[in-house]
């Protein structure tokens, strides 16, 4: 009885943990995390190839006599190629924003296209039928625990993710959708597919983090399959190795429509 | 490590945690000696670290890593060129049993003698995680699959319960789900992408990980080449912080599935405190980026600014994580859910090989920092956290031990930094060269093998994730347990799909 009341004492006395956001200021990022990139091709230096050569997972690319592009969706934030850069032609933005509704979205270096093309909401039909809540199934398909790990941290009491009226279900036919990490390994391929079969139409997908929109780390290995795309199709994408969870929760908000 | 006989050459030679040796050096015996050699090293108190093949033509050479804790020595050793099959070491010790499933998976090695012959990880072509599963028969004998997708958000893997009622009879954990090819695709490096796919075999162990490649690269480029004072000295602080950010995840974890909603609460956002410690040094929660071989990435020096903060967040971050676990402890009704739950004698997890927290809880003194400490841990100790019992109360009681004294390491050192450069560059590294390094993650050992070729590039690099050891345990756990028990059980161990799966 003593401790209960000592619990109770506590809680009223540190009284609500939630954060204001997104009413109130998004919490900041890390100060090293340094958010979005952003590319500006034409400060490219002639013939430079510095970044494409330090990339870990090939996000970046220069083919003869065109300008570098970068695929913010295959980025693993590792800041090789912004320390490599001579001129100053990729840096950091600091913003946690980066979820997008289409992989060309995420490629960044063109004019007009230096950052990453924000993810608009679902559309109408969808919206209206989904209502005010959104259902989701997690699959882990060769994920690290990352992506899952700060997905999960959305339901601790500071981020409080069901007050918006989203929630992660234990079955596939509750879901309106899937959030899937991971690479999509050769191994959870059917499983995948599977599950996606199991959730009522009409459905939707979001991939987290690096290897479930590209392949990740593991781009190109034989035993994955570079990403959710290559067996379902996805209607948001949320880049990072793992995203923040503000990254996350912003990816997810914009899709309701509460963020925009 | 063994008294040689006189007519025979020494099976074994003795290496160092972070240490290296010519490839040559590495004693060598006929497959039947190096198996009853390595029988006799496990009947004498040492445990297998790694057990796994090199391939040599059509043929696959078998190697051992053995650690003697208690008298702070390791030893490797290996057999002559073999095809086809060899005589089994698990029917003589049962920790060698999913090393030599994986053997045999990876190069046909048949390990005669096997009680349980199947695959680890691989697909077979009829996806993973088929074929025979152990089964009880009998009248009221029911069988319950779980997985590979689950309830949670949490990794694949399938879970097979024989049980009778409610009781759980046996249970057979069969993984390879999250198959990534890890090991496979550091051959013939280390590329671009080797330290990033390393950092993500357990993406909760990056720096666990990451500091076990590192120094066993390091270790191969000479003396010269060990990282710097001051890398080494981050490299234990990261390692802590990680250590802290897990345990108390997993504590609120286990205080969920009790349904005691104030400390799960409390755990869940201190939890995300620690993970932000380590995003204040290096940008990213979960250390990516921060160890690289040769020391740490320049940019992200824990200066003395910054250590001070950190210090202050991190009392801060610990006097929460007091009041919570004091909740646990402090109430009769979660004593009584976690005590004699889950029970895994000291005998069967000597037997099975069981390492890390899972392991103090039983009573065994078992930690790679104290026992074969390397890097910054030859200079700094941090006492063993054991605990007897080896139910989920001393699974969690271990856990809450070893935060409290991760906190006084961290105290300690991060009012003590070591004056020197962040990183040193790695030179070549020694053709022909075996390194061994292991590192005391979380969930226990971490151990990276790597052997370089004639030209010094990665010929075989061998990962053995804590949990590899340790499903065994959750699975022998489970025996006699009421099915419901599984969530508390599970979450106790808390082990990784992908650092098995690789």
């Amino acid at each position: 009885m003593a401790e209960l009341i000592r619990i109770l004492e506590h809680r009223i006395r540190r009284g609500c943990e939630t954060m204001a956001y997104p009413a109130g200021p998004a919490p900041p990022l890390p100060e090293r995390h340094g958010g979005a990139l952003r590319l500006e091709a034409a400060k490219c230096a002639e013939g430079c190839g510095d970044c494409v050569a330090v990339c870990p997972t090939e996000a970046i690319a220069r083919p003869e006599g065109r300008p570098a592009t970068l695929d913010l969706g295959r980025c693993v934030f590792c800041s090789a190629c912004v320390a490599a850069c001579p001129t100053g032609a990729i840096t950091k933005t600091g913003d946690h924003r980066m979820a997008a509704r289409s992989r060309g979205d995420m490629l960044l270096g063109g004019r007009g296209e230096e950052e990453v093309r924000l993810a608009g909401e679902l559309g109408a039909t969808l919206r209206r039928l989904l209502g005010r809540s959104l259902r989701l199934r997690q699959v882990s398909a060769g994920g690290c625990n990352g992506c899952e790990a700060d997905t999960n941290v959305l339901g601790t009491i500071g981020w409080d993710l069901s007050r918006f009226g989203i929630q992660f279900v234990a079955s596939p036919r509750h879901a309106d959708g899937l959030l899937i990490t991971g690479p999509v390994t050769r191994n959870m391929r059917a499983a995948l597919e599977e599950t996606y079969a199991a959730v009522p139409d009409p459905k939707i997908v979001i991939a987290v983090g690096a290897c479930a929109i590209a392949g990740g780390p593991f781009v190109g290995l034989p035993q994955v399959a570079d990403g959710a795309a290559s067996t379902v199709p996805v209607d948001l994408f949320i880049p990072g190795c793992p995203p923040h969870p503000l990254t996350i929760l912003d990816g997810l908000l914009r899709l309701v429509g509460r963020v925009k | 490590m063994s008294m040689p006989r006189p007519d025979s050459p020494r099976p074994f030679a003795s290496i160092m945690n972070g240490a290296s040796l010519r490839w040559p050096d590495v004693p060598e015996s006929p497959v039947t000696a190096f198996v009853d050699a390595t029988a006799a090293e496990l009947e004498r108190g040492s445990r297998l670290c790694a057990w796994f093949g090199v391939a040599e033509g059509a043929a696959t050479r078998l190697v051992a890593v053995l650690a003697a804790d208690a008298e702070n020595t390791m030893a490797i050793g290996r057999s002559e060129p073999t095809e086809r099959a060899y005589p089994a070491l698990t029917p003589r010790h049962a920790q060698a049993h999913l090393f030599e499933r994986e053997v045999w998976e990876q190069h046909g090695l048949v390990p005669e003698g096997h009680p349980w012959l199947k695959p680890v990880r691989l697909d077979h072509g009829l996806g993973p995680a088929v074929g025979d599963y152990f089964r009880v028969e009998g009248h009221e004998v029911h069988e319950v699959a779980v997985g590979p997708v689950h309830a949670g958000i949490i990794e694949p893997g399938h879970f097979r319960f024989q049980c009778a009622g409610e009781e759980v009879l046996h249970l057979e954990i069969a993984l390879g789900y999250q198959h990534r090819g890890v090991e496979e695709s550091l051959a013939g490096g280390p590329g671009r992408a080797a330290l990033v796919r390393v950092e993500t075999v357990a993406g909760d162990s990056t720096i666990a990980h990451a500091t076990a490649y590192a120094s066993a690269l390091e270790s191969l480029s000479g003396e010269g080449a060990e990282a710097t004072m001051r890398a080494q000295w981050l490299r234990s602080i990261a390692l802590e912080l990680e250590r802290l950010a897990n345990h108390a995840g997993d504590l609120g974890a286990l205080a969920g599935d009790i349904a005691f909603l104030p400390s799960s609460a409390a755990f869940g956002k201190i939890r995300g405190d620690f993970l932000n410690l380590t995003a204040m040094i290096c940008g990213n929660r979960f250390g990516r980026g921060l160890v690289r071989p040769g020391g740490y990435r320049p940019d992200l020096d824990l200066d003395s600014s910054l250590a001070t903060t950190l210090l202050e967040r991190l009392r801060g971050a610990m006097a929460e994580a007091g009041e919570a676990a004091a909740w646990l402890w402090n109430d009769s009704s979660v004593r009584a859910r976690l005590e004699g739950t889950g029970t895994i004698s000291r005998e069967t997890a000597e037997e099975i090989g069981m390492v890390g927290p899972a392991a103090r809880a039983c009573g065994i003194v078992r930690d790679v920092r104290f026992d074969h400490p390397a890097g910054w841990h030859r200079f700094a100790q941090t006492p063993v956290s054991v605990w007897p019992g080896g139910d989920v109360l001393a699974r969690a009681r271990v856990r809450w031990l070893e935060v409290q004294r991760s906190g006084a390491f961290l105290e300690e050192q991060l009012v003590s930094p070591p004056e020197d450069e962040l990183h040193s560059p790695a030179g070549a590294r020694a053709p022909d060269s075996i390194a061994v390094s292991l590192v005391e993650g979380w969930r226990g050992e971490v151990c990276h093998v790597a052997l370089t070729d004639d030209a010094g590039l990665i010929r075989r690099y061998k990962i053995v994730d804590p949990s590899f050891h340790n499903w065994t345990g959750l699975a022998l756990a489970m025996r006699g347990q009421a099915i419901s028990d599984f969530p508390i059980c599970n979450k106790s161990f808390n082990l990784s799909y992908c650092g098995v799966d690789l």
